[in-house]
């Protein structure tokens, strides 16, 4: 089997024009203990076409990558409590059994992570890891898994990949190991990639090749990636929309040239002022005063209330509901339009 | 390299130089490579592979019957006659004791460690990996164990069953396991919260492959190298169990009764009456240093 065979008939497994292929609807996760219970995402809603980029961007703790690994199920079960909805293409993620589960793992939906080194597991090759996914799903030989294992390392651009197939992952440097995570996450050409955090490990040249190798495949694979960051760079070099989440909410969602460049909600600004991009030399960097709020107490109302210079007395009443700040562009905050316009050129 | 003529515009890019081919090695290549300049390991190696080749060759090597008493030949000193390590306090051959003293001693040392690494092995694993109530239950009973010393245990645990080697066997495994089981649940433990784990899941990997693909390999070279240092150890329990009246009845030819016997005889012939002890001595040491060796060259991630 070579990739061609596998990967030639993209067009067929795309699901019709104009479905989406993610459908999220008020998705809401905490983990229970016997201390406490962690809402750590409440009612995150989002749709994503067959080959878009989505960028999640937030800070440490405001519920990004739960709700990335909740489109996989990854989270333990006995301590995740899970509402809402949640479809991939023609599966239901949270209603099917943990055997459908497996195998839409790595086949429909794939995920990179973060740490290349410890992604890997250390006491396998790189062609056997990269193999083992495809002989799970493909039911085909070694012999077969392990050609196509050197394809795809010939695809994300491996220097001399007849020998790193048989490299173990402590023997290549951090930029060849995610090249490797990524192949394995390839294998069985997913319509969904998951990256979590996929350049935050690597050095500052090699991010931005690994970005390019990923903006580069996710077009000829026509498929679509989540991609969670808090690098507003990587944002703004891949994605095709943007989700900015805070306290396990997607405050402000839309295209990354309109949610970049026009922001809409005081954090999403916030943000993007405490950037040094775009920002004079020497200058003390704005930060926003306060601290995200304790995901086991959250207040009734917006959650970056305490923290806005913008607060009305309705901003802690309720949760303000997402109003629309142009065609595609959505922001939860009450006062979208009336704030004071930033344009930035900075960033984007 | 197959040609990567795909159509629909499916582009590679250009594909990348290539580096001239180099051998990679395998990871047991990897670590014979580190072994084989490491000396005192290999030297300690090659003297236990002396030790049991000796013991499995010991009718062919005794030049005595080691059962064989003489009222006469008594606490010979060495090099007395025929005798070449001299006899003990019933005029038996040592040499020839010593030899067959080896085979229920090592049998004693390697036995129990084998059994007690695989069932506290896979006990440990399962506990670490399952975690909740699974891992309350395993590591909270081995607890219970771990609540005597191991010398009181085994002395506990083969005073009522009797002597004889079955029982000695099962005292020594019983003994052994719940360190094991330690070693094996800490391993497993921090190995299950690690990311490749999750990645294993994330591909779609089953929960007993996971167990034993990824799991069990990453978690096995700790305790492997925790039951070599156990074999001096259980060398060492198994004589004191003998010199106790614990172990092996007498006349069958053990270390640790050797050890025993002969002590009344110190006065008369202290050499002859240490060779078990250093018998013991050395065969411990060498253990220990090849499990130390072992530990250094498998470690191939560091």
């Amino acid at each position: 089997m070579t990739l061609m065979e596998s990967f030639g008939s993209a067009a067929t497994l795309v699901p019709p024009a104009g479905r989406p292929l993610v459908e999220v609807r008020d998705l809401g996760v905490s983990f229970v203990s016997r201390e406490a219970t962690v809402k750590a995402v409440n009612g995150v809603s989002f749709e994503l076409m067959p080959g878009e980029v989505l960028c999640i961007i937030g800070e440490s703790g405001s519920g990004k990558s739960v709700t990335m690994r909740s489109l996989m199920r990854l989270h333990p079960k006995r301590r995740t409590v899970m509402s809402g909805s949640m479809r991939v293409g023609d599966h239901d993620i949270l209603s099917l059994s943990d055997r459908e589960m497996n195998s839409i793992r790595g086949r429909t939906v794939s995920m990179v992570f973060q740490e290349p080194m410890t992604a890997l597991d250390p006491v396998y090759s790189i062609g056997d890891q990269i193999a083992e996914t495809v002989m799970r799903h493909e039911k085909c030989s070694r012999a077969d898994a392990m050609k196509r294992a050197l394809e795809l390392l010939e695809f994300v651009k491996v220097p001399s990949p007849e020998r790193r197939l048989k490299a173990f992952p402590h023997e290549l440097s951090g930029g060849l190991r995610q090249r490797a995570m990524i192949a394995v996450a390839l294998s069985c050409r997913p319509s969904l990639l998951l990256a979590d955090e996929p350049t935050t490990a690597l050095d500052a040249t090699v991010q931005i090749q690994v970005l390019i190798l990923l903006r580069k495949l996710q077009k000829e694979f026509g498929m679509a990636i989540i991609l969670v960051t808090h690098d507003l760079g990587v944002a703004a070099q891949i994605a095709d929309k943007v989700a900015v989440m805070y306290a396990g909410r997607i405050v402000e969602y839309g295209k990354v040239r309109d949610v970049l460049m026009n922001p809409a909600h005081p954090y999403t600004r916030g943000m993007l002022a405490s950037t040094v991009h775009g920002q004079a030399k020497n200058t003390e960097i704005e930060t926003i005063p306060g601290s995200p709020p304790d995901l086991r107490f959250l207040p009734p109302g917006c959650s970056f209330s305490p923290r806005c210079k913008y607060v009305l007395p309705e901003c802690i009443a309720a949760v303000p509901p997402p109003i629309a700040n142009g065609p595609d562009q959505v922001a939860r905050c009450i006062r979208v339009g009336e704030l004071p316009q930033t344009v930035r050129a900075g960033v984007a | 390299m197959t040609d990567m003529t795909v159509g629909s515009g499916f582009d590679a890019g250009p594909v990348p130089e290539r580096a001239p081919e180099q051998r990679v090695r395998g990871y047991w290549q990897t670590v014979w490579q580190k072994l084989r300049y490491d000396y005192v390991t290999l030297f300690f190696m090659a003297l236990i592979a002396l030790i049991i080749l000796s013991a499995v060759f010991a009718p062919l090597l005794a030049p005595i019957d080691p059962y064989k008493s003489s009222m006469v030949y008594r606490l010979k000193p060495i090099g007395y006659k025929q005798f070449i390590l001299g006899t003990d306090e019933q005029g038996r051959d040592m040499l020839s004791r010593l030899l067959y003293g080896g085979r229920v001693s090592l049998t004693m040392g390697i036995v129990p460690v084998v059994l007690a690494t695989s069932i506290g092995g896979l006990l440990g694993v399962l506990a670490g990996y399952l975690g909740g109530r699974p891992n309350t239950i395993i590591m909270r009973t081995m607890d219970v164990f771990f609540a005597f010393p191991s010398v009181l245990l085994a002395v506990a645990i083969s005073g009522s069953l009797g002597n004889g080697i079955p029982n000695q066997l099962l005292t020594l495994t019983v003994v052994m396991i719940p360190p094991l089981c330690r070693v094996a649940e800490t391993a497993t433990s921090q190995i299950r919260g690690m990311d490749f784990v999750d990645a294993a899941r994330a591909s779609g990997a089953s929960m007993p492959s996971i167990l034993f693909r990824h799991v069990l390999i990453n978690a096995i070279s700790p305790v492997l190298v925790y039951a070599s240092t156990l074999v001096s150890a259980c060398i060492l329990l198994a004589s004191g169990l003998s010199f106790l009246g614990l172990g092996v009845p007498p006349p069958t030819p053990d270390w640790g009764l050797m050890l025993s016997t002969l002590r009344q005889a110190i006065y008369v012939q202290p050499l002859v009456c240490a060779l078990p002890g250093v018998a013991i001595l050395i065969t411990s040491v060498a253990f220990n240093l090849v499990s130390d060796g072992l530990r250094q060259a498998m470690d191939v991630k560091g």
